[in-house]
């Protein structure tokens, strides 16, 4: 009986307490849907960089109380595989970078939220001053879908010790001849190569980022594709000639490593290399080594120049939208933008000049921001991408191949691998 | 059998129990298999459908558009000019992997299955490569099949040049081959040693009585009381030949050319990096056939190459 009497008095206590329970809990998810998380994924891991987000992210939380912004670090190599792959999987984050060879799958495909309204209407944000052809990539019929919170030309790393001991001639010497092409950098990089040291390295190629090419081949005036993107041009006599060019500083002067072969420049173990001008953090500050910092060589076709991006879009799939457009704007307004330009070159036009570009990019001289940054941004071509460029990407890279072997066909193989990408390049 | 009894219905009584011997035992042995039965339904039966059912649309995440297309992606399977290389590609590795590993792991286990001071160390030596991270494994491996890397360094030490392992078309096969076997070949040498030293002592002393000479014992006594493992081991590894991934990915990316790239890797490129997840649900379901009919064939090979199936 008892035992009976003690399960009523727990199905009584049951009974009131309940309702309760369920109100408690009412209560609670009413309070959690005032609270708004946003999620952007990128592909930095650098505690600096996450730092100065931190500092935005609480920035914005002074405004709006309720906003939580967490940064989640994806792997660079496999960035835009992790960030579809959480889309399909139903998790898309409510904001994104986004690389420029990316850039038209995105905006074309109508994932991103229209940022141009949020923009204009934040108070001082001033979207005229950000550079039209630094936009042009991220908009679709006057409309901007990602802000490209980072432009950041490529330019020439050099190290002057290695140069010297091999007994060539340093760039800022070829610079003060008037020499500085590629027949004088390639001379340079192979004295380097013949000393068993790296040559020339152009950075993250690796013989699989083949559009990273394009810091040289423009040179040549050379494009994988027409303008409008319908037409493969990689048999056209820029990009023979260049590849030629190439295919013979690897395989005959030995001034570029060949497949298979690791070179560091940063370790201090190469004469020259091309990259992004916020690599210079890569610099080593124990074992320095005697660096400069120089424009990309003038090829046949003159002097060029050449830019990455990066982009911030916000996931139409994401459930707030609205706010995280906000906060793509509070981050990208000109004081953040001048705070992020430490890291990411800014496209705004009040922060392409030498006084701020200086007391954001300590380790560059006067020259060297002006000749490498603002002229670089100024007349810089982006990187070549396409819609459907993974699938592009993959299948020059597999076509390549071919023509990194010193025996190689390069007009026969730039044929097969226009006949390939033909169909992908009408998509 | 007593208990049973004793729960019958006694005589006279409206209804036995519901809750009899019998049926607490199969609910008992339900309960047990559950755990495992719940994981087929949910992550291989559930997905095994999905797949199917996605290989009948156009699913485009970024527009988030998920379009029935009916048999399209299978037409596009047989028009795809890739995918006669890439089955060329996986035969090749599949075939490499099977023969170098099993010979591999039948030879380590017959030399570890000595009665020797300190064998255990060998066997353990052998063993540990399975137990090591697959991906932490590749990456070493890749750096030391680089073209300046270590293992042409110690060739070169003997003066002798070393290919670029990973950039050439035969050698990049050869590579993921072997870095794969050295990986696994532990778990089939376990396996031998366990069927080898299961076969009766008895039968070796009347064979060197007979004079049958050490190869002859192998061929005619050792070879046939193991044949059930090989059968096992061969599934087992076919069917993971047909699964590797990580290796492809961490050492090739499927290159030179298409020279590396196997079914599984082109699956993922054509879902997770081209977003065509419709097309690469349809390679899924090719190589899904794949494996099912290779293993039924072995199944059905049975009774021809095991010794206790005749």
């Amino acid at each position: 009986m008892n035992y009976h009497k003690a399960l009523k008095s727990a199905a009584a206590v049951l009974a009131i307490a309940a309702p309760l329970g369920i109100l408690a809990v009412g209560n609670g998810v009413a309070q959690a849907q005032d609270a708004v998380n946003l999620r952007m994924t990128i592909w930095s891991a650098n505690e600096a960089h996450l730092k100065l987000f931190n500092e935005i992210a609480a920035g914005f939380k002074k405004d709006h109380p309720n906003v939580t912004v967490t940064y989640e670090s994806l792997p660079f190599d496999t960035y835009t595989t992790a960030l579809t792959t959480q889309i399909a999987g139903g998790n898309a984050p409510d904001m994104a970078w986004i690389f420029e060879t990316a850039a038209y799958d995105f905006v074309n495909s109508g994932a991103l939220y229209p940022l141009t309204d949020t923009l204009k209407a934040a108070q001082g944000y001033n979207l005229d001053e950000l550079s039209a052809t630094a936009a042009e990539r991220w908009s679709k019929d006057g409309t901007l879908y990602a802000y490209p919170f980072s432009t950041s030309p490529f330019a020439m790393f050099v190290n002057n010790d290695v140069i010297k001991a091999a007994g060539a001639k340093t760039p800022a010497e070829l610079i003060a001849a008037g020499q500085w092409d590629w027949d004088h950098a390639i001379e340079t990089a192979s004295a380097v190569g013949q000393t068993g040291k790296g040559g020339l390295i152009v950075r993250d190629f690796n013989y699989q980022i083949w559009q990273n090419l394009a810091s040289i081949w423009n040179g040549w005036g050379a494009s994988p594709w027409s303008a409008d993107g319908k037409t493969c041009t990689m048999t056209e006599k820029p990009m023979v000639d260049a590849l030629t060019f190439i295919h013979d500083a690897i395989f005959k002067k030995k001034a570029i490593p060949g497949p298979g072969e690791n070179v560091d420049f940063f370790a201090g173990n190469a004469a020259m290399t091309i990259t992004q001008i916020s690599r210079a953090s890569l610099l080593p500050k124990d074992k320095p080594f005697a660096w400069d910092l120089v424009p990309l060589p003038r090829g046949p076709a003159g002097e060029y120049a050449l830019i990455g991006q990066a982009g911030i879009g916000v996931m139409q799939a994401g459930k707030n939208a609205e706010t995280a457009a906000e906060f793509v704007a509070y981050m990208t307004n000109p004081e953040n933008s001048a705070k992020l330009s430490q890291f990411f070159p800014s496209a705004r036009k009040s922060l392409l000049n030498a006084e701020v570009l200086k007391k954001t990019n300590p380790l560059l001289s006067q020259d060297q921001i002006d000749k490498v940054v603002i002229s670089g941004i100024a007349t810089g071509k982006v990187i070549p991408g396409h819609t459907g460029f993974a699938q592009i990407q993959q299948t020059v890279r597999s076509g390549l191949d071919a023509v990194w072997r010193p025996d190689a066909d390069i007009p026969g193989t730039l044929q097969k691998i226009c006949g390939q990408i033909g169909p992908f390049l009408k998509r | 059998m007593a208990v049973a009894q004793e729960n019958v219905a006694p005589e006279g009584r409206a209804s036995s129990p519901f809750w009899t011997v019998a049926r607490r035992d199969s609910l008992a042995g339900f309960l047990f298999i559950a755990p495992q039965l719940i994981g087929i339904i949910v992550f291989v039966l559930i997905p095994l459908g999905l797949v199917f059912w996605y290989s009948l649309h156009e699913w485009n995440v970024l527009a988030n558009t998920f379009t029935y297309t009916g048999a399209q992606n299978y037409r596009m399977l047989i028009e795809d000019t890739n995918l006669l290389e890439v089955l060329g590609a996986t035969a090749i590795f599949s075939a490499g992997l099977v023969v170098f590993n099993l010979s591999l792991a039948l030879l380590l286990a017959v030399l570890l299955n000595q009665k020797l001071a300190g064998i255990t160390i060998f066997r353990t030596l052998f063993f540990s490569p399975v137990v090591v991270s697959l991906v932490a494994w590749t990456i070493v491996w890749g750096f030391l099949l680089q073209k300046n890397g270590g293992i042409n360094g110690m060739l070169q030490v003997f003066g002798i040049e070393g290919p670029n392992w990973l950039r050439e078309e035969t050698t990049a096969m050869i590579s993921v081959i072997v870095v794969q076997v050295f990986k696994n070949v532990g778990l089939n040498m376990i396996l031998f040693l366990a069927a080898l030293q299961g076969v009766p002592n008895e039968l070796y002393e009347a064979a060197r009585i007979d004079g049958a000479p050490r190869f002859k014992q192998f061929r005619r006594i050792t070879l046939p009381l193991i044949s059930p493992t090989i059968l096992l081991t061969s599934i087992i590894t076919i069917v993971g030949s047909l699964q590797v991934f990580a290796q492809i990915a961490v050492l090739t990316q499927g290159g030179p050319g298409l020279s590396t790239t196997v079914l599984v890797y082109y699956l993922y490129q054509q879902a997770f990096q081209f977003h065509f997840f419709g097309y690469g649900s349809t390679l899924s379901i090719l190589l899904f056939v794949i494996v099912a009919v290779l293993t039924f064939a072995q199944w059905q090979m049975r009774k021809r190459i095991v010794f206790y199936e005749s």
